[in-house]
C-alpha cells in the first residue's frame, strides 16, 4: 500500500517536473525572479543598518530571507497546477483509473519542495559570489535547503487545498494574494523583527514563514543555534503534514462533489 | 453474463434530479448505445459506472463487480474515456500512454510494446514523440482513445466520442469504434446525442429522457415498433400559424405524433403515399402554402417522440450541461 503510493507519487512527480521543463519562459522565471529580489532589495535597503539585526551587511541578511521567500511564493503558488490539472480533466482521468489517490495530491507537494531546494541551491550560489558565507558551514546548507523545501511543501499542500476547493484561477490568485502579502510582512524575510512594532513580533513568532526564515537565517548569519532551528525545522515538517492533510480532505470533498 | 448492469441508479445535484431511476442492462462483447439529449443524463450514468460518480441510490455492476462496494476492482476492469478529453497537453502521446499503463501496473518492454501498439492503432506513430497540445481534436480524441485501451480492458466507456469533432474526423471516429468492436473483444457503452450515430454503431440502445430509460433495444426493432411511415412538411410563410398547421394535420385520419419545429412539420401516418394528398389538399384549403413533403420510414427521431412525447432536437437545445 504505502510502496504503491510511494511509486505512483514518483510517477506524477516526474510528469509534472518533465511538464514544467517544457516551458521555457518558467524556467526562466524561476531562475531571474529571485535574482532580481536578491539585487534589488539588496541594494534597496543596503544603507539602513537597523534593518539587518547582526548580519555583517544586508546581503548576508537578505540571502536567506529571499530563499525563503521564494520557497513560499513557489508553493503558495503551487495549487495553479491542480487547476490546470483539473480544467484538462486529467484529474477525472486519473480518478477512473486505479491512480493512488494520496499520490495526486501529495506529488504536488512534494514537486513544489523539489523546485524550491534547486531554487535554494542556486540563490546560495549567487550569495557566495556577493560575499555571503554560510557560517553554519555544511549543516547551514543542510538547515538552510531544508527551511526552502518545508516552507514550499507547507503552502503548497494549503495552495491545493484552496485549489480543489475553490476550482478557479481568479479565486486562486485572489487568495494567494490575500494570504501571502500579509505573511511575507509578518516575517522577517526583508528586516529583523526587532525592528517591528510589539504586536507584530508576536504575530510573527506563529508565522510558519518566519519559522523558516529564522531557522535558514541562524544557518547563515549566525552560524549556530542547532537546538532551535531543529525546532523551527520540526515545526514547518508539522505544518507541512497538517496542510497536506487539509489537500487530502479538499481532494475528498471534490471526489464527493462529482 | 451481462458486462454491465444498471439498476434504479439515483442521483441528484443540488435541486437537479440527474438520474431518476436508470435501468439498463450490456451484454458481454456488445456496443450498447446510452442515446438521449444533452442534459438527459447520460454523461452521469457513465460517471457513476467508471466509479467517478456515487449514486444516491441503486445498485450498479461492471464487470460482475459492485460499483460503490468494490470500486478498485471496476476501475481495473474498465477504460474511461470522458466527454472531455483528458490529455495531458504538455505530455507527447507515448509519455500519456507510459503513464497510464504504469499506473495499471505494467512496466518494461511489454509496456512499451503495448503502447507502440496503440499508437499504431489510432494512427498517432509519426506523432508519438511531439507534445499532445500541437494535436487536432481528432488526434486528441483518439489519443484519449489509446489511453483507455492501454490496460486491455474488458468494458470501454465512451462519452460523447464525437462531440466536437468536424464532420469528416466523426466519420473516421466511427470506422475506428467498429474496428474496436471488432478487433477488441470488447464491451463498449457509449453515449450520443447524434440519433444517426447510434443507428450505426450500436447494436442496441436505451433511449433516456430525463433521467430515465424510456426504451431499449436494437435500433432496427424500435423502429419496426413504429408502424407506419414519418411525413415531413416543409412549410412557407409560416406567419406565427404553426400551431393551426399542426392542428390541421392532426386531424387527418391515422396522423399522430404530430409536431411542428421551425418550419417544418412531423408527423407519423400508417401509409405515407396515401396520406400525403390528404395532408397537402388540407393545408392548401386553408391557405397554408407548402414547400415540400417527404416520407420516410420511421428514424430514432420518431421512436424518441413516440416514448417521450417530446421532440428530440427541441430537448437537445433545452439541455445542455450535465
Amino acid at each position: 500500500m504505502i510502496l504503491r503510493t510511494v511509486r505512483h507519487t514518483g510517477w506524477m512527480v516526474v510528469r509534472q517536473a518533465r511538464n514544467l521543463m517544457r516551458e521555457p519562459i518558467w524556467i526562466a522565471m524561476m531562475i531571474i525572479q529571485p535574482l532580481i529580489w536578491l539585487l534589488l532589495y539588496g541594494q534597496l535597503f543596503s544603507r539602513v543598518p537597523q534593518l539587518r539585526g547582526d548580519a555583517s551587511t544586508y546581503v548576508e541578511f537578505l540571502t536567506p530571507g529571499i530563499v525563503c521567500m521564494n520557497a513560499f511564493f513557489g508553493g503558495m503558488w503551487a495549487g495553479m497546477a491542480m487547476i490546470n490539472d483539473l480544467d484538462r480533466h486529467v484529474i477525472d482521468r486519473f480518478l477512473a483509473s486505479p491512480a493512488s489517490r494520496v499520490a495526486i495530491v501529495l506529488s504536488q507537494v512534494v514537486r513544489a519542495g523539489i523546485t524550491s531546494v534547486l531554487q535554494a541551491l542556486l540563490l546560495l550560489a549567487i550569495g557566495y559570489a556577493l560575499g555571503v558565507r554560510v557560517h553554519g558551514g555544511a549543516p547551514g546548507w543542510l538547515v538552510a535547503v531544508a527551511a526552502a523545501a518545508l516552507l514550499a511543501m507547507v503552502f503548497a499542500g494549503f495552495s491545493h487545498g484552496i485549489a480543489l476547493l475553490v476550482r478557479r484561477e481568479a479565486s486562486m490568485i485572489a487568495t494567494a494574494n490575500f494570504v501571502g502579502l500579509p505573511l511575507m510582512f509578518l516575517s522577517s524575510i526583508l528586516l529583523t523583527t526587532r525592528t517591528m512594532p510589539g504586536w507584530m513580533q508576536d504575530v510573527s513568532r506563529y508565522n510558519p514563514v518566519n519559522w523558516g526564515v529564522e531557522a535558514a537565517r541562524n544557518a547563515v548569519v549566525v552560524g549556530g543555534a542547532w537546538w532551535t532551528n531543529g525546532q523551527f525545522l520540526l515545526l514547518l515538517a508539522a505544518a507541512a503534514a497538517v496542510t497536506t492533510a487539509f489537500a487530502t480532505w479538499s481532494f475528498r470533498a471534490y471526489q464527493r462533489s462529482l | 453474463m451481462d458486462a454491465i448492469v444498471a439498476q434504479e441508479l439515483r442521483k441528484h445535484y443540488r435541486t437537479v434530479q440527474a438520474l431518476d431511476g436508470v435501468s439498463f442492462a450490456v451484454r458481454e462483447g456488445e456496443v450498447f448505445g446510452l442515446l438521449g439529449p444533452n442534459g438527459a443524463g447520460k454523461s452521469t450514468t457513465v460517471r457513476v459506472l467508471a466509479t467517478l460518480t456515487r449514486p444516491d441510490s441503486g445498485r450498479a455492476y461492471v464487470a460482475g463487480e459492485d460499483v460503490v462496494a468494490h470500486p478498485a476492482r471496476v476501475r481495473a476492469a474498465i477504460g474511461y474515456v470522458a466527454q472531455d478529453s483528458g490529455v495531458d497537453w504538455e505530455a507527447t502521446g507515448r509519455e500519456n500512454l507510459l503513464l497510464q499503463g504504469r499506473i495499471h501496473g505494467l512496466a518494461g518492454r511489454s509496456l512499451r510494446a503495448r503502447v507502440d501498439e496503440l499508437l499504431e492503432l489510432v494512427g498517432l506513430t509519426e506523432a508519438a514523440d511531439r507534445p499532445a497540445r500541437g494535436y487536432s481534436g481528432g488526434m486528441k480524441r483518439r489519443l484519449d482513445i489509446a489511453i483507455g485501451l492501454v490496460h486491455r480492458p474488458r468494458v470501454l466507456f465512451l462519452d460523447e466520442p464525437t462531440t466536437g469533432l468536424d464532420p469528416e474526423a466523426r466519420a473516421a471516429m466511427w470506422v475506428e469504434v467498429e474496428r474496436l468492436a471488432r478487433e477488441q473483444h470488447l464491451t463498449i457503452l457509449l453515449t450520443t446525442h447524434y440519433l444517426e450515430e447510434a443507428d450505426r454503431l450500436a447494436e442496441r440502445v436505451a433511449i433516456v429522457s430525463r433521467g430515465r430509460v424510456v426504451v431499449e433495444g436494437p435500433p432496427e426493432e424500435l423502429k419496426a415498433g413504429l408502424r407506419g411511415d414519418s411525413v415531413t412538411v416543409e412549410l412557407d410563410r409560416l406567419d406565427g400559424r404553426a400551431q393551426e398547421a399542426a392542428e390541421i394535420v392532426a386531424r387527418i385520419e391515422g396522423a399522430q405524433e404530430t409536431v411542428v419545429e421551425g418550419d417544418q412539420l412531423r408527423t407519423r401516418v400508417p401509409n405515407g403515399a396515401n396520406a400525403v394528398p390528404a395532408i397537402l389538399s388540407a393545408l392548401e384549403a386553408r391557405g397554408i402554402p407548402v414547400a415540400s413533403v417527404t416520407t420516410a420510414r420511421p428514424s430514432l427521431d420518431d421512436v424518441y417522440l413516440h416514448y417521450t412525447g417530446r421532440d428530440f432536437a427541441a430537448e437537445d437545445e433545452l439541455g445542455g450541461g450535465r
